[in-house]
């Protein structure tokens, strides 16, 4: 109790420090502090939603689209409302704006297990979210789109709906309850009288905003719930979507950097003579780290290749800095050490753990690790950036369009309202573009060359080698039981770098303090019913750039709590469901969703041999993140040919995510979670030499292949609970699931990843 | 100096150096980004583009070995095998950030061509060097199939 007392205080003086104190009234994200631009005809209703005289209703997307299907999705939640007609809209990024800040991702950051319903948790959720609120971080991440803007964007679309039928019923002098709206038409039976959106929605812009709106119930969704495809899809077929390396601006420079090799290094003095000889070359300069980034010197000319050439030729002197002393090997001897001296922060305890293991008729050890990894998106980091006269225009793509144009402003020497921010489609996110040490490092570029539009594109060996690495991790755990084999103790324990303190140094300048939940995420909150536990988690600082991975704690804790919840079930002579199952009493909907995978992959059933005749095997794993629950069972075998490569045939996947608004997207960021998750368990791994990264391009980290790729099949249950995420929780339990199938196959249990038989 | 490429059934006049590679021709001098790049050594497949009809990886294909042969990219290509799977594409729903998918569809376009109704093997070896981060392969192998099945329906 103390300690949450403690850090509530912590969260309250972040709030008054950044932003000081106001009240906001509730319906405050349904009006735009700032009115939408419109074009010819086209009226707004609130910042969300948009109708022109011909008709097409226009919503506001300000999710970035990375790939998950905001666009389709966020669209569902406002046109099912609004009964808009789906073929007659479109959808915009709209301008930054306060009401689209996000709020759910930072409530769901705090350190609570989902099982407190307690009035600390809900005040510090409360205080947050008002404090996120007026920052103003507009963030795409922590798969949270859906249930930041569940309720606001609904309310957007039935608000507008409600002005449209007042509109309406006003002019026909018929009562407003007695008018229906259909796919864009509102009509009134009685009087035979109906009208298109476009001819009401001027009139309708003018009534004030409805004080209420009832909303939908789940019977009465029209889109919501029903598979929809990806409305942006169109572009991608044909080469016209615009991803942010795909910015064309009239006399556009390109530019190249080289950053220093050694994480956080800085540039002593370099000799640019080769490089200004070189053809096209416009300007060689140095550029320092920042936002978390290394300092650089960049090349300037008239085509990307001219400047990547000349980038190559300039000669540089580095200061190597802090991480000059880093390896693996250190790093990983250094978070064993952490963990040999104490059991960090508690962030879940129940009963007595260490008077019931001392007490246990058995007990059981395993310690577990997982390397540094690269985000790898497909797209490199770049930014296009346009200085000139006091005034910048920033074309990103990033997850954070509010913290890109304040830290371009910075490096511009602008303030933020100086600065217009333009996202562009991104080409992977996955946390990589929540940082923004490259756009950053493109306005310091652009600076450089007022007046001309600069676009700043990272080589892929520049990307892989300065990114914000998925944080090392280290784990111990122990397990104690009774005669029977019942779990009668549960201990964790893990050390690595906290990402939330790093981000919010490199972003703030804030002092990194206090318990980070990210670095025990998926260790301390599950629904596992253990009689006595503790679970801790010790940050060790390094100086060493971490960030948030697709599913960040989760992605790692997964593979260590699920690894040993099927050693302990091994130990005890159990079916690994069984014993799942048995810890799970009070938790139905976590039972549900195991069952839904077991029976689907007929867990306990025969299984055929794969078609060259190997050996297959099962694995499941279950585990909760972002709100969600997926269990997954993998069906693996080893190559005859290569009996140390592993083959992942078939992934039955089960998720509880609450309200399924757009199952086709489910089953999509299925399919991806899974496919980035087996990257990981199988190749993914950074390492460090002299604090330098050894993985340069696809070679040297390899990513999952077509050929390689599973059939996986997802299973959506039912339920009519609020949407929760999907993005990110298909990913955690994919490689223990894998682990788990290995150690059935072969009795090899492998305790770090990647997966590397023996 | 100057080299006259044939770029989509058009004669097209570079002034790039002969050993520039062709992506960044054009991606840089013709502004034409559906031609994506993604590691810059023949790892990744994003840029993918036909050259005679073959796929070939355009960041590693100096314009000086392009000569006078037909380069076809995501924006040229025509004819029944794209028609089909665009279609296919769009019935399954195969992209997410889309970054990959135009070198997926041109590699894939190619295949069609060469092997009107590929089977899992063959779609393997066609398309295993264009990497998807976001996981869209068992849609693409699932689309490729579908747009075989109406190429030969119509054939």
């Amino acid at each position: 109790m103390k300690r949450r007392h403690l850090l509530l205080g912590g969260l309250a003086a972040t709030g008054a420090l950044v932003v000081g104190w106001g009240v906001m009234p509730p319906r405050q994200r349904l009006t735009g502090s700032k009115p939408l631009p419109v074009a010819a005809g086209q009226t707004a209703f609130n910042g969300w939603v948009k109708i022109g005289s011909d008709d097409v209703v226009t919503v506001m997307v300000p999710k970035s689209e990375m790939g998950q299907g905001v666009t389709t999705s966020l669209a569902m939640l406002l046109a099912d409302e609004l009964d808009a007609d789906w073929d007659r809209l479109r959808t915009e990024h709209p301008p930054i704006d306060a009401i689209y800040n996000n709020i759910a991702t930072v409530a769901d950051g705090l350190p609570f297990h989902p099982d407190d319903q307690g009035a600390i948790k809900r005040t510090a959720a409360w205080l947050t979210a008002k404090t996120m609120r007026e920052i103003g971080l507009q963030a795409t991440g922590g798969s949270s789109s859906i249930k930041d803007l569940w309720l606001p964007m609904r309310e957007a679309g039935a608000s507008a709906r409600a002005m449209l039928v007042a509109a309406a019923a006003q002019g026909w002098g018929v009562p407003a309850a007695e008018c229906r709206v259909v796919k864009g038409v509102v009509s009134h039976a009685g009087s035979g009288r109906s009208a298109k959106f476009g001819e009401l929605a001027e009139r309708a812009a003018k009534l004030p905003l409805p004080g209420s709106v009832t909303l939908k119930t789940a019977t009465e969704f029209k889109l919501i719930g029903q598979p929809q495809k990806r409305r942006e899809a169109a572009g991608k077929h044909d080469g016209s979507a615009r991803f942010g390396i795909d910015t064309v601006l009239p006399g556009m420079l390109y530019a190249s950097v080289v950053m220093c090799p050694t994480l956080g290094g800085s540039v002593a003095s370099f000799d640019a003579k080769a490089a200004e000889a070189m053809p096209g070359v416009k300007k060689v300069l140095s550029v320092p780290g920042q936002r978390g980034g290394s300092g650089a010197v960049a090349a300037v000319a008239d085509t990307p290749w001219h400047a990547m050439q000349a980038a190559k030729a300039i000669s540089v002197a580095w200061d190597h800095g802090p991480a000059a002393t880093l390896s693996s090997a250190g790093i990983h001897q250094q978070l064993g050490l952490a963990l040999d001296s104490g059991d960090g922060f508690g962030y879940y305890s129940r009963g007595d753990a260490a008077g019931a293991m001392k007490q246990a008729a058995k007990t059981l050890r395993a310690e577990y690790s997982a390397p540094l990894l690269a985000h790898a998106t497909l797209e490199p980091q770049n930014c296009t950036v346009q200085f000139l006269d006091g005034r910048a225009t920033v074309w990103a793509p990033t997850q954070v369009p509010g913290l890109a144009r304040y830290v371009a402003a910075k490096a511009l020497g602008l303030d933020s309202e100086q600065v217009e921010m333009n996202v562009t489609l991104l080409g992977g996110g996955f946390g990589r573009r929540l940082d923004v040490d490259f756009v950053a490092q493109a306005a310091s570029i652009a600076r450089a060359l007022p007046g001309l539009p600069v676009q700043t594109c990272w080589t892929r060996e520049q990307d892989m080698t300065h990114d914000f690495y998925r944080p090392p991790c280290v784990a111990r755990y122990e397990a104690g039981f009774d005669a029977q084999g019942k779990p009668v103790a549960w201990t964790a324990k893990s050390a690595g770098p906290s990402i939330v303190q790093q981000f919010l140094h490199r972003q703030f300048g804030l002092p990194g303090a206090g318990p980070d939940k990210t670095t025990a995420e998926g260790a301390f909150d599950q629904a596992y019913e253990w009689p006595n536990a503790r679970i801790g988690h010790a940050i060790v600082e390094l100086p060493l750039p971490v960030g948030f991975w697709r599913s960040v704690g989760h992605s790692h804790q997964a593979f260590f709590k699920e690894s040993f919840v099927d050693e302990a079930a091994h130990a005890t002579g159990q079916d690994p469901l069984a014993f799942r199952l048995a810890l799970l009493a009070r938790h139905p909907r976590h039972r549900a969703v195991l069952l839904r995978a077991a029976d689907q992959a007929g867990w306990g059933q025969p299984l055929a041999p794969a078609a060259d005749g190997a050996k297959k095997a099962r694995g499941i794993a279950l585990h909760s993140s972002f709100g969600s629950t997926v269990a997954q069972v993998a069906e693996v075998s080893l190559d005859p040919k290569d009996p140390k490569r592993i083959r992942v045939h078939r992934v039955v996947a089960a998720i509880d995510c609450g309200l399924a608004v757009n199952p086709n997207g489910i089953a999509q960021q299925m399919d991806s979670a899974v496919v980035f998750g087996l990257t990981a368990a199988l190749f993914g791994e950074i390492t460090l030499d002299k604090g330098q990264v050894q993985q340069g391009n696809f070679h040297q980290q390899a990513l999952l292949r077509l050929s390689d790729c599973p059939v996986i099949e997802t299973h959506i249950i039912t339920s009519t609970e609020p949407p929760e995420g999907v993005g990110e929780p298909g990913t955690p339990p994919i490689a223990p699931a894998v682990a788990n199938a290995l150690f059935a196959l072969t009795g090899q249990r492998l305790r770090s990843l990647p997966l590397k038989l023996a | 100096m100057t080299t006259t490429l044939n770029i989509n059934n058009k004669p097209v006049t570079v002034t790039a150096e002969p050993d520039t590679p062709l992506l960044w021709v054009l991606r840089g001098e013709l502004q034409m980004t559906g031609t994506k790049f993604g590691c810059g050594m023949a790892l990744c497949g994003a840029c993918t583009v036909q050259i005679d009809g073959e796929p070939a990886r355009a960041c590693v294909t100096p314009i000086s070995a392009v000569g006078q042969r037909a380069v076809t990219t995501i924006e040229g290509l025509q004819g029944r095998e794209i028609t089909v799977l665009r279609q296919a594409w769009t019935e399954i729903d195969v992209v997410q950030c889309g970054y990959c998918q135009s070198g997926q569809l041109v590699a894939a376009a190619a295949l069609l061509k060469a092997v009107p109704k590929p089977d899992d093997s063959q779609i393997d070896t066609a398309l295993d060097g264009n990497l998807c981060r976001c996981g869209t392969y068992p849609r693409i192998r699932a689309a490729i199939h579908r747009a075989a099945e109406r190429l030969n329906a119509a054939a």
